[in-house]
């Protein structure tokens, strides 16, 4: 599949390029897309226009994967649409030119573009659960392009997909276009996407972030899948992403973006090894590698008391209504988790393990139906609305989208005032004082108390998310996926700043993420989730060295390293071979992660539940295995 | 998604029990007696109580409920109070009219309606778009004997064609001498209805429109006319299934000033004459057969919608 071209298109590759013949003479066959001092302005409301990708040139050749990197807002999207001529509403090409094959897409019209579309250069979306129509079966969607443009019959398409599916490692491959999009995973959405994309045999692909929103063992066989995929059908590509480590796997050139404009660009192992640019540095700095042992601050003892703050003992919670007082689905069992007076416990696992669910449980919106809480060693009601105001006070939640949680209609002050109005005022401060001090305590200057959240920005709205939680003067603070939808940079200046509020308040922090290294840098202890159960838990240096509940050491190995080769040895694993592809299933019986476990004995795992056994002091870890034989 | 169907089931025949009590209770506080009423100021004590007792009027209020229920169930609607005929026949050529005007106006009003809506939003914005946007939303301003004058202004003055009063019933006529007749009033319903069903139908598919699947249906280079046809109105079916249900639904049982301006016999004018001579169960039986009326259409309408929904249609 090395030269994929079909004679026609050549013939009307070719046909493209006559008119200017003069002008790509040298690069007729090697550069696909090219963008020369490409400018895209944002039309404003009235009718002013504001220059958002300034004169911007780059190359993609043959068989190559160039990266855009950048933040949100720097333009990365809206360069990497340029490819198929398109600009999102309410933005327009504005100088410039954007050559896909020598032909200038920008300048083209609609009906003149969607034979392009599909056909010559293909685009994957971030979501592709948002990108598949749910009402159309996965097949017609896949190898709708290529039939509507005549490119191929549906025949061709079929077994072009076909092939594609297979070469995907997509299950039962035959028979999987059958299928609506709900009824796959997420995982193999994203790949189904690649197969879309990939049917129309197309010159040039453009991905977008297409692995950020998924967990980072899904990433890896996603991640696999789309470099041999494009390395087979020998496209060009565009990935668009803010991950140096995922871009380190994949790309063979960087152009590093910011506010619109390029600041570096270069092979990729030049920009990595050797970033010049001090927002590349930056951009480097800002991930976290997994830290070797003997991490977390210890300067938090003095808080400390003989009880802990929050605790959960032998919680098993879930949803729906079943048999006998259980909820129909079961997703925490026998959960024991406590949380040390100003220290930070870290939850992680892959979505679906159930660490919201915990979260909601500790918050009193979900009451579990076994098993008790305890706060400050006192009982705590299980439901929000049996708790007392102090109880309330005590345990506060901070969500991941600050947009949707912050009132759009209320001013900062306002949002800030209300609770701390509503759980009294410990030290005598108006309410003025009390909300400059939250403002003070997160960062940000006090004159944004009469603002309204839309006029911050996506780090500040989240400061606001936290410094809400704080109004009430908690003991507790539950942080879901807190800096999951952050830029690198901002996330890590908000973990900063929970590190700072840790120590000079004293709050403890259970901090939910499926980002290893995120929890890592942070967290004090952490509790490894699989299946609403708890695999291992511990301090963060013994849990993240030997010896490992298989589950730990599979997430470990999946965390992408910003070195060129990681990806090759991380597949190469036990625990990739047999986890990677795998789905988090919740069972009742046995250990639920007996399907995608590389030490799995049978008869024993399938059908008992594992024993807690005690590595160390405050180690644990539920496995069949003996100690010795995880190391 | 049968046993979703079933569950909708019961709620509509809840539905039906519910209202069916309240219509009972209702016209059971009202002042006045059955009985008195059928035979007149006139009556004597004795012929009035051995008219309540042959009316059943004597036996306690759940067992007179109960019978009545039963009665209904069986299609037997009592007798009217004020003219001795059974409710049902007094029903039975009103209904035909009914039928026929809402069954015609439905044909002719909901595909134009929705062709109309759905091209609105293949192109937002664009002159036709604000054209019928400010057009539908004049209809909807617009009450019904206002367009219903001018129309007859229009076509039967100006233009001496059609009939400004619907003579007769529909028995012993030809079908497009009985188009003649109905016309108007159809042509008044159609716009009625179009109004609503052209906002609500432009609303979805441009709700669907927006989602990111119809982007990448458009950066997959799919022509305009299949991304409306194939991608978004699968998507949009739900919301307007209901919108059409609901207009079905007030075609039956909400036309009375239509019936009333052009004089034709229908359902809504047989329940001002009820309401007029006090005629209790003619108004039990009518009240109970415009519920039905609501809650099977929207029974349907719900069906469909679970239908377009592939997680209920396939589930995992």
């Amino acid at each position: 599949m090395a030269t994929h071209l079909n004679p026609e298109k050549e013939k009307g590759d070719a046909a493209l390029n006559k008119g200017d013949v003069a002008l790509n003479d040298v690069t007729l066959n090697d550069v696909i897309f090219e963008t020369r001092n490409l400018n895209i302005n944002a039309v404003r409301g009235d009718g002013s226009e504001l220059p958002i990708i300034k004169s911007v040139s780059f190359k993609v050749r043959r068989g190559e994967v160039v990266a855009l990197i950048g933040e949100s807002g720097s333009g990365k999207t809206t360069i990497s649409l340029s490819a198929l001529g398109y600009c999102k509403p309410g933005l327009k090409f504005a100088g410039g030119e954007a050559l896909l094959l020598g032909q200038d897409v920008s300048r083209m019209a609609t009906d003149d573009l969607r034979p392009i579309r599909g056909e010559k250069v293909a685009y994957l979306a971030q979501s592709a659960a948002a990108t598949f129509n749910p009402s159309l079966r996965l097949n017609e969607q896949v190898t709708e392009a290529p039939v509507l443009h005549g490119s191929k019959t549906q025949a061709e398409a079929n077994a072009k997909a076909l092939e594609l599916y297979k070469a995907l490692e997509l299950p039962s491959p035959e028979t999987i276009g059958t299928r609506f999009p709900h009824q796959v995973s997420g995982g193999q959405l994203q790949r189904l996407m690649a197969a879309m994309a990939l049917c129309g045999d197309p010159d040039l692909l453009v991905l977008d972030e297409p692995t950020t929103a998924l967990d980072v063992t899904t990433q890896i066989e996603v991640l696999k899948a789309f470099k041999s995929v494009i390395k087979e059908e020998g496209a060009a590509a565009i990935y668009v992403t803010h991950d140096l480590a995922v871009v380190a796997q994949i790309a063979d050139h960087i152009v590093v973006l910011y506010n619109g404009e390029v600041k570096e660009a270069g092979p990729v192992d030049v920009i990595i090894n050797d970033p010049q640019h001090p927002y590349t540095k930056k951009l480097m700095n800002a991930i976290k590698p997994l830290p070797e042992s003997g991490q977390g601050d210890d300067d938090t003892s003095d808080h400390l008391r003989d009880d802990a703050a929050l605790k959960a003992i032998s919680v098993s919670a879930g949803y729906g209504v079943g048999k006998d007082g259980k909820p129909a689905i079961t997703v925490l069992r026998d959960v024991n988790v406590s949380i040390e007076r100003g220290k930070t416990v870290g939850i992680i696992g892959e979505s679906g393990c159930g660490k919201s669910t915990l979260a909601r449980v500790f918050a009193g919106l979900l009451p579990p139906f076994e098993g008790e809480l305890k706060l400050d060693g006192n009982p705590l009601a299980a439901s929000l609305s049996d708790r007392s105001r102090d109880e309330l006070r005590k345990v506060q939640f901070v969500y991941q989208m600050a947009d949707t949680a912050l009132n759009p209609k209320q001013r900062i002050k306002h949002i800030l005032g209300r609770p701390a109005q509503f759980y009294g005022n410990a030290n005598g401060l108006s309410v003025k004082d009390q909300v400059n001090k939250l403002l003070e305590m997160v960062e940000l200057p006090v004159q944004f108390a009469d603002r309204y959240p839309h006029e911050l920005s996506g780090g500040q709205k989240q400061r606001v998310n936290l410094a809400r939680a704080l109004a009430a003067n908690p003991e507790v603070v539950l942080c879901d996926e807190v800096t999951s939808a952050l830029d690198t940079i901002v996330g890590a200046n908000v973990i900063e700043l929970l590190k700072r509020l840790r120590r000079e308040t004293g709050v403890s922090f259970v901090f939910i993420s499926h980002d290893l290294s995120t929890v890592a840098s942070f967290a004090d202890e952490i509790v490894v989730l699989y299946a609403g159960r708890v695999a291992e838990q511990g301090p963060v240096d013994k849990v993240l060295s030997p010896p490992y509940h298989p589950y730990t050491r599979l997430l470990i190995s999946s965390v992408p390293e910003p070195r060129i080769g990681w990806l090759e040895e991380a597949v190469a694993t036990d625990e990739a071979a047999s986890g990677i592809a795998g789905n988090v299933e919740l069972t009742s019986v046995g250990c639920p992660f007996v399907s995608r476990c590389p030490m799995a004995i049978d008869g024993v795992c399938d059908t008992q539940a594992p024993p807690r056994r005690t590595a160390d002091q405050k180690h644990l870890i539920e496995c069949h295995r003996e100690i010795n034989e995880l190391v | 998604m049968f046993s979703l169907i079933l569950k909708r089931l019961g709620v509509g025949l809840i539905t039906v029990l519910a209202v069916s009590m309240i219509i009972f209770a209702g016209t059971k506080i009202l002042p006045g007696d059955a009985a008195q009423i059928r035979l007149g100021q006139q009556a004597t004590e004795a012929n009035v109580a051995a008219m309540r007792e042959r009316l059943g009027l004597d036996k306690p209020f759940i067992v007179q409920y109960a019978n009545w229920l039963t009665n209904f169930a069986k299609g037997d609607l009592g007798v009217s109070l004020s003219s001795d005929v059974p409710i049902t026949s007094l029903i039975g050529d009103r209904y035909k009219n009914t039928l026929f005007v809402s069954s015609l106006t439905a044909l002719i009003g909901v595909p134009i309606s929705l062709m109309l809506g759905i091209m609105a939003a293949m192109f937002p914005g664009s002159l036709y778009d604000r054209i019928l946007t400010f057009v539908s939303v004049s209809l909807v301003a617009a009450p019904e004997f206002f367009t219903a004058t001018l129309l007859v202004l229009l076509f039967v003055f100006a233009l001496g064609i059609g009939n400004a009063v619907v003579v007769g019933s529909t028995e012993n006529k030809g079908l497009f001498e009985l188009i003649a007749h109905f016309a108007l009033p159809i042509t008044t319903l159609c716009f009625v209805i179009a109004s609503q069903l052209i906002r609500m139908s432009r609303a979805a598919v441009l709700n669907v429109m927006s989602s990111p699947y119809i982007e990448m249906a458009v950066l997959k280079g799919i022509p305009r006319k299949r991304i409306i046809f194939r991608h978004a109105l699968l998507n949009a079916i739900g919301p307007i299934v209901n919108v059409v249900a609901l207009n079905l639904a007030y075609l039956v049982t909400g036309v009375i000033v239509v019936e009333v301006y052009f004089g034709y016999p229908g359902l809504a004018t047989l329940i001002v004459q009820g309401v007029q001579t006090r005629d209790f169960v003619l108004i039990q039986g009518l009240g109970m057969i415009f519920c039905l009326t609501y809650v099977v259409l929207m029974l349907i309408a719900d069906i469909a919608a679970y239908a377009s929904n592939p997680r209920l249609r396939h589930p995992k």
